[in-house]
């Protein structure tokens, strides 16, 4: 008897084994199936950890699935953990129906194949700026609806400025902008902070100026390039920015510049409600071009898209979800919670009637660039990947700037896609 | 070894008991089918107890070895990746790798950052094991203060590092400062960024070997130690002739131990460094991360190819070991 219990316990615990293995393989395949419960719950993920269920944005998440008549299931998660969250979920057939991913990211996900086109879809996006949805634009169209736009400009300290004698309106271009830094540093402050870490941070920070000297993304290595990222190796070696800006990420960057020790933090939209906090008065100006004028810097933000998903009668649903987000109110709230800018004039001119500071961020969102616009797609990723590596080369001494892009522009050559 | 012989002599009367004894008389028929099921039923018995653990071992050992080999043997872009239909292409993601100008770089970093990470962290170990087995009033105390960073999750530990060692900031160049030297870029200079990794990882190792040799240390018996005095021998020649020799097994499995961890280590050296500035402090595992996940175009084909490089030279170091203990053992 007490050998057949053993057997049977036995016997118990290896089929408890299998069902699991069985049910664990199988739970990845049933995007479809399993009936109504399913079909009234929505799945929607986020790059937004930092709010959880009792935010505003949750709860407008939430409110939009109910109008829709459907329950949204929502998951915030780190947004270089997206993308590949999301590859694996289509890998696996049980991708969300509908996802904010940076705007970057949209072109990888076009090229594999798992979105969905707005036109497809139906979905209007006629009102939004064109330099905008450009950055989610492939071969003419639209993979997605951006929520809101960021971009990079130069926050400074008025006290500093004040101090060292810097009249900041008279930073036009790059030699104005160094002999500003020469002279905060000579009044014994600390000139300008930003980051150039090894990661898509570094080369969003450092594209303002790369764009702003002319260069070009597909010959990283020509003079205008190179000039940028002398500029920049020039800061670092005569003190004017930090060492640490080659391990600064773009919230240490503004955690140094609200120390009160520097002039100027190259920063973003979204750092605007924290600058209040800072407990210094700051401004914020352009980042200049080269050779004067305001370079062109490039967007940021996410775009709100739609997986493919296997049953296709989800999508009416799903339209009414993403028609509701982006709708001009829902816009209106959203990007005042993350401190963007709209994607739309109409909601652009309601921002800066709210909030007058906004009117120069909204200039620069005008004037921005897509780092995925202009057909470079997914050919992007890679040259951003060679681009920062070059500038942590040449920062940290390693090479000069010439020969740093050079071998970037090497690697993106070599690269097998 | 010694104590290893009179293990194998205690062992053997209990593995011949295990072997049932032959029936002596022949069985009638009906005796003999009861026989074979009951012995079927064991079998089956045996089977089902080993089920949970090969399920277990397959499913997240080998499955994720074989997923391993397979992406590294295919050419994965994000479309293939999603419809699974990526080509094959043989060993072409290997040679992409091998040529690749990052290859010799992070394998030497690779190299130097495992070996001089274990071997100081086994000489630091083994003096504080020594040290602490003197048995002196605290040293309890002491010992459990020693495996502080060993408790702590890797990200405080790193990031602390990290902190500390900020050129702008760090309280290490501040130190630096008040004795009058000039500041050094710890993480963000090409020369040194490589040296700061090691010596945080060096830092979180030596617990580990203390506790592992300090164990090891306890299994000496006193009267060796006794009888060496007696015979005239000093202290160092007690560690050199009796010490260092009896804990050779110990010692050699703490070194395959480190060596396998440390080859592995990740999460230091890209919360720290990020491998750079440049590839200064890229390793083959931080590199294998940036294939695959370290741009937003990711590659899984080459990151897979690199990461199956690294389990061939821990592979290569664990049979090594193998063979070195068998020569002792024999």
């Amino acid at each position: 008897m007490r050998h057949l219990s053993r057997t049977l316990l036995a016997t118990l615990l290896a089929t408890g084994t299998l069902a699991s293995a069985v049910a664990c393989s199988s739970g990845g395949g049933s995007a479809t199936g399993s009936g109504t419960a399913k079909a009234s719950t929505y799945t929607f993920w986020d790059p937004y950890p930092q709010f959880d269920a009792g935010s505003a944005w949750a709860k407008l998440v939430a409110s939009c699935g109910t109008q829709a008549g459907v329950t949204v299931k929502r998951t915030g998660m780190d947004t270089t953990d997206l993308g590949n969250k999301a590859l694996l979920a289509a890998q696996q057939g049980n991708a969300p129906d509908v996802m904010l991913v940076d705007n970057p990211v949209v072109s990888t996900l076009v090229q594999a194949g798992i979105l969905n086109k707005t036109s497809d879809l139906g979905l209007d996006t006629s009102a939004i700026q064109a330099n905008i949805i450009g950055a989610g634009t492939v071969d003419g169209s639209a993979y997605g609806i951006p929520i809101g736009a960021n971009t990079l400009a130069l926050y400074y300290n008025k006290n500093v400025l004040k101090a060292a004698g810097v009249d900041p309106t008279a930073i036009k271009d790059w030699a104005s902008l160094t002999a500003a830094l020469n002279k905060v540093k000579a009044a014994g402050k600390k000139g300008i902070t930003f980051s150039a870490i090894g990661t898509e941070e570094g080369s969003f920070q450092f594209l303002p100026w790369f764009w702003g000297a002319g260069g070009d993304l597909t010959k990283l290595n020509n003079a205008n390039g190179a000039a940028a990222l002398s500029l920049w190796k020039g800061w670092v070696s005569d003190g004017l920015a930090p060492n640490d800006v080659l391990s600064n990420t773009q919230t240490t960057s503004w955690q140094e510049f609200a120390t009160g020790q520097y002039a100027f933090g190259e920063n973003g939209t979204w750092q605007l409600a924290n600058a209040d906090k800072a407990g210094f008065p700051y401004g914020v100006i352009s980042i200049p071009a080269q050779n004067g004028g305001a370079a062109p810097a490039p967007t940021g933000g996410e775009f709100v898209t739609v997986p493919v998903q296997k049953d296709s009668s989800r999508y009416d649903t799903t339209k009414k979800i993403v028609t509701c987000l982006t709708s001009s109110a829902n816009l209106l709230s959203t990007d005042t919670t993350l401190s963007y800018i709209a994607p739309t004039s109409a909601v652009q001119t309601q921002q800066v009637a709210a909030n007058a500071e906004l009117k120069p961020w909204v200039t620069a969102v005008a004037a921005a660039k897509g780092r995925t616009s202009g057909g470079l797609g997914t050919k992007y990723p890679v040259i951003s990947e060679q681009m920062w590596t070059a500038v942590q080369s040449a920062l940290s001494g390693g090479k000069s700037p010439q020969a740093a892009l050079d071998a970037a522009q090497t690697a993106v050559a070599n690269h097998q896609g | 070894m010694t104590t290893v012989r009179a293990d194998r002599l205690q062992r053997s009367p209990a593995t011949s008991r295990a072997t049932p004894a032959e029936p002596t008389e022949p069985l009638d028929p009906a005796a003999r089918t009861r026989r074979r099921r009951q012995r079927r039923r064991s079998q089956l018995t045996a089977w089902a107890f080993i089920a949970p653990l090969v399920g277990y071992l397959a499913a997240f050992y080998l499955y994720p070895l074989y997923r391993n080999l397979d992406l590294s043997l295919h050419h994965y872009t994000v479309r293939s990746f999603v419809d699974n239909d990526a080509p094959f292409s043989g060993w072409a993601n290997y040679s992409q790798v091998l040529h690749d100008p990052t290859f010799w770089p992070a394998m030497r970093n690779t190299m130097v950052f495992t070996l001089v990470s274990i071997l100081l962290q086994y000489a630091a170990g083994l003096a504080l094991a020594v040290f602490f087995n003197r048995g002196f009033r605290l040293s309890g105390t002491l010992r459990a203060l020693f495996l502080v960073p060993w408790l702590l999750p890797l990200i405080v530990s790193s990031s602390t590092w990290a902190w500390m060692l900020n050129s702008e900031s760090g309280v290490v160049n501040y130190g630096l400062h008040l004795v009058g030297l000039a500041p050094v870029d710890w993480l963000t200079s090409p020369s040194w960024a490589l040296t700061s990794v090691i010596v945080a990882n060096i830092w979180i190792g030596i617990p580990f070997n203390l506790v592992i040799l300090y164990s090891g240390l306890q299994n000496i018996p006193g009267e060796l130690y006794e009888a060496a005095s007696l015979d005239g021998a000093g202290t160092w020649q007690q560690f050199r002739r009796i010490t260092f020799p009896l804990l050779r097994p110990v010692s050699a499995i703490t070194l395959l131990l480190g060596l396998v961890y440390t080859l592995k280590v990740f999460d230091l050296i890209w919360i720290m460094t990020k491998g750079g500035p440049g590839n200064a402090s890229s390793t083959l595992a931080t590199w294998s991360y940036r294939f695959g996940f370290g741009s937003l175009l990711p590659q899984f084909g080459p990151g897979a190819a690199v990461g199956n490089i690294l389990i061939l030279i821990a592979l290569v170091f664990g049979l090594l070991y193998i063979r070195v203990q068998r020569r002792q053992n024999a």
